[in-house]
């Protein structure tokens, strides 16, 4: 038996400590120069215009993406609509009804394949079941396939978030006579409001930078949105489509289109953390 | 198993203090730690005050007092593992065989080679039992195959252990009963030669069967270390120690040989506590 | 009244069954879609399709290999970069930073994973191709160009660039979510391995990071879940030709980024199948990640003897 020398093993710490406050530092490094950029670039489109005009034609000065971001903004809104009540009832159904039943065991593993299925695959089903059919690329069906990537994530938290009111809560709301549904709703919910709050927030925050589902289903439009059976303007795709045009102005305002979009999710996201936060706290 | 530990034969029958609550073991006694002008902050909040205690080379030394009143700030000075965490401070010395364990010159991860802890709730590693055994010896010695599977079993042996994990050394270490768990724990700290061992109320998440062999298990581990027993369980420190402090708010009320201090105490509040009659 | 409450429990139970269903209705119409939707492609190239490599939609050729090594060396470029990157920086938040550096930098990191994904392709295409093409390969090239693995000009889009980009995109969530398993090892469980004399780097790699193994593992998969389906972050930078290179230089594409760039310009009926058919691959392919990862789980679990 030989001791091992202690020094060695001290500078062998050393080293690995040092290289981690490296990776570290690179890492970090790498991730405020993205954001650096993404302010830099983007703050000198954002004028008044940029939320109210329309786009102008390469070259010309002035225009605006107020289409784009309305659009954006209707679509966002239907798929939430469309998505968190579907989502959250999915979540009850596995926190009240299902438990541990076989379906709900379907149900979860199913919700895990969707989280992870490619938001470019949820384009292409909605293209394939939605826009082939109905002849067209349209906002709605751009809300439909955003609404499919949000109901995991509703579902998930809701259940998760449900799961942590005691049992003994439930049975006191049923033990009063409460029927069952107003029972979870009132008060199995108003025990996880925060958290399905804040659940919901997410997805909103996840979806709203999407752009490959939309890519083909809601599509494009240089137009004001007027009726969501049209290709419908919005900020993602039109980010993909200026950032890859040769135009220096348009590319500005792809630039100013991240901008806001990062703003707006890291706004929600920093609401949630408040949120969340605080209720730690109290 | 070469057992390295030739000091003194341990009297089996240690003396009752001449003096009264001076905190200090008779002369005869070999001291293994001393512990002087002992205080210790967290931020602001002063939780040690200048204690002063000696640990029995080949004694139990049990500490006992209410929850909060530093018997675990205490035990957690003797190995230095306080300073994982920010914020604290401490004052006076702690020698351990004579020498000052905060002097520059002391390693630290000697220092917890030779000092050992087991703490409240069993820590198995996600790891197979017998890499929880060899966890310490790997980091501190270099052996081969043979020399490391005799030292693992010696460890076993010696923790009680090695006739209910022998068939399943290759098990995970966090697959073993409660009380399994805290011996493989014992084990694990016994693997790497300590000299001194720290329990941090070692029983309290175990049940009373796998907690009676705990303590007979300490009986003989006497023999060949000094343990520190941190224990809110007055019963468990008559059983087990030779020697006892009270801990009152930061202060050892009184220190002495346990049979005195469970039945002729000096002090008040020790009566009060150890009667149960605590305000 | 208590049959119109009957009534009220029982359509509240079907509202929340039938929104339960309608999450496997999805994952099965996925599929079928995708499945039928490949349809006249799979009548007219069967197997061949996945190990041709000609694209060509003027001769009518599709063959989906460039498109899947692309996907797949992408993936694997931002793995091998990501996940150590990811591993050290959450040791560094853990158990070296001082918790208040580690607080902030832990939430800019969490931020940084709610980014959209288009945003880092646009980064990775104004940003680091420039740099990729000025600085680091003629750097690496001048070392290293004698490798095949780093021929060609320094044109800066390709593989290597949209492996990078992506690394960066799934490195804070990676890292999340190891520092969040770091954060579970009990202090006790550390105590007990520092007590024993081991040194922080000693204490991490054979305790925490053997108590956190499931964690992490699962946070790689799902990091990998995530860049192998990923479409705007590579598909700026990729360079987006049907070519199988083997340089790490070299324009490339992947499943996503081809769906990406082609989808609405097919016009013909056998290249918008090939298409789908393409999306159904990266579908299948996803899924068996998932698969792998629920097993690879199941089994570590029964050989830790938790049963849960």
């Amino acid at each position: 038996m030989k001791e091992r020398s202690i020094g060695f093993r001290r500078n062998i710490d050393l080293v690995v400590k040092a290289l981690s406050g490296l990776a570290a530092l690179t890492g970090i490094a790498f991730l405020v120069w993205i954001l650096i950029v993404i302010v830099v670039k983007g703050l000198g489109a954002i004028r008044p215009e940029f939320f109210t005009q329309l786009p102008a034609p390469p070259m010309m000065p002035g225009g605006g993406l107020g289409n784009a971001i309305l659009g954006t903004g209707i679509i966002t809104t239907l798929a939430t609509l469309i998505g968190v009540p579907i989502g959250l009832m999915a979540g009850i159904f596995l926190s009240e009804f299902g438990r541990d039943s076989f379906l709900a065991e379907l149900v979860r593993y199913a919700t895990n394949i969707l989280m992870g299925t490619p938001s470019i695959i949820i384009g292409v089903f909605v293209y394939v079941i939605m826009v082939a059919p109905m002849g067209g690329f349209s906002g709605y069906s751009g809300s439909v396939a955003l609404a499919i990537i949000m109901l995991p994530v509703v579902a998930r938290t809701t259940e998760d978030m449900l799961n942590l009111v005691p049992d003994a809560v439930r049975e006191s709301a049923l033990a009063l006579g409460a029927p069952r549904w107003k029972a979870t709703v009132g008060v199995v919910f108003r025990a996880a409001r925060t958290g399905l709050v804040t659940g919901s927030l997410l997805a909103v925050a996840r979806v709203s930078g999407e752009t490959a589902p939309l890519l083909f289903t809601a599509l494009n439009s240089p137009f004001w949105p007027r009726s969501l059976s049209e290709p419908t303007a919005n900020l993602p795709v039109t980010i993909f489509n200026y950032a890859m045009s040769p135009y220096v102005d348009w590319q500005a305002m792809a630039w100013g289109s991240s901008l806001l979009i990062t703003t707006v999710i890291l706004g929600i996201t920093v609401l949630v953390r408040t949120i969340l936060g605080r209720r730690k706290t109290t | 198993m070469i057992t390295e530990h030739t000091a003194h034969e341990p009297d089996p029958n240690p003396q009752p203090l001449s003096g009264t609550g001076d905190d200090s073991l008779p002369g005869s006694e070999p001291i293994k730690i001393e512990t002087r002008g002992l205080t210790f902050h967290y931020g602001h909040q002063q939780v040690l005050f200048e204690n002063n205690l000696d640990v029995g080379a080949n004694r139990v030394t049990a500490i006992i007092g209410p929850s909060g009143c530093g018997k675990s700030t205490h035990l957690r000075v003797y190995n230095r593992i306080f300073e994982l965490y920010r914020n604290q401070r401490v004052e006076g010395k702690v020698l351990l065989d004579g020498r000052d364990i905060f002097h520059p010159e002391v390693d630290l991860l000697e220092l917890r080679r030779k000092v050992g802890m087991i703490f409240q709730t069993p820590t198995p590693f996600s790891l197979s039992v017998f890499e929880n055994v060899a966890y310490g010896l790997k980091l501190h010695y270099r052996m081969g195959r043979g020399e490391m599977a005799e030292r693992v079993e010696g460890a076993l042996h010696r923790a009680a252990l090695w006739d209910e994990v022998k068939d399943k050394l290759n098990h995970s270490g966090t697959a073993l009963s409660g009380g399994q768990q805290q011996r493989l724990c014992i084990a694990r700290a016994l693997a790497v030669q300590p000299e001194v061992i720290l329990m941090d109320e070692p029983t309290s998440a175990i049940d009373p069967v796998a907690t009676a062999k705990i303590e007979e298990l300490i009986h003989t581990l006497k023999k060949d270390y000094t343990l520190v027993v941190v224990t809110h369980n007055m019963q468990q420190a008559a059983r087990i120690s030779d020697y006892t402090a009270f801990f009152y708010e930061g202060r050892i009320v009184e220190f002495g040989l346990t049979k005195k201090i469970f039945t002729r105490p000096d002090r008040k509040q020790t009566e009060d506590y150890i009667t149960g009659r605590f305000g | 009244m208590g049959s119109y409450r009957g009534v009220q429990d029982r359509t509240f139970a079907g509202l929340a069954t039938l929104s339960a269903g309608t999450v496997i209705l999805l994952v099965v119409g996925i599929f079928v879609a995708l499945l039928a939707g490949s349809g006249p492609s799979i009548r007219e190239f069967g197997a061949r399709f996945l190990f041709a490599q000609e694209w060509n939609p003027v001769s009518q050729q599709f063959g989906a290999l460039s498109s899947i090594y692309g996907t797949l060396l992408s993936t694997g470029i931002a793995m091998v970069i990501a996940v150590p990157l990811s591993l050290i920086i959450a040791l560094f938040l853990v158990e070296l930073a001082h918790p208040a550096v580690s607080r902030v930098v832990g939430g800019a990191i969490e931020l940084l994973a709610a980014i959209p994904s288009i945003i880092y392709g646009m980064w990775g295409l104004f940003v680091l191709a420039p740099v990729m093409a000025r600085y680091v390969q003629p750097f690496i090239g001048k070392w290293a160009g004698d490798l095949p693995l780093f021929t060609g000009p320094p044109i800066g889009i390709g593989m290597l660039t949209a492996g990078i980009i992506l690394a960066l995109m799934i490195l804070p969530f990676i890292t999340s979510v190891t520092r969040d398993v770091f954060n579970m090892v009990p202090d006790v469980v550390k105590e007990s391995a520092y007590g024993l004399g081991a040194t922080t780097w000693e204490v991490t790699r054979q305790v925490t990071v053997r108590h956190g193994i499931m964690g992490i593992v699962g946070a790689c998969f799902l990091g990998l879940g995530r860049a192998i389906g990923e479409t705007m972050a590579v598909t700026f930078v990729i360079g987006n030709t049907h070519r199988i290179s083997p340089s790490l230089f070299a324009a490339g594409n992947s499943i996503a980024s081809t769906l990406a760039n082609e989808f609405t310009e097919a016009a013909e009926n056998l290249y918008l199948s090939s298409l789908i058919e393409l999306g159904l691959v990266l579908f299948l392919i996803t899924f068996l990640i998932q698969l792998a990862a629920r097993i690879w789980l199941q089994r570590t679990r029964r050989k830790l003897g938790v049963t849960r």
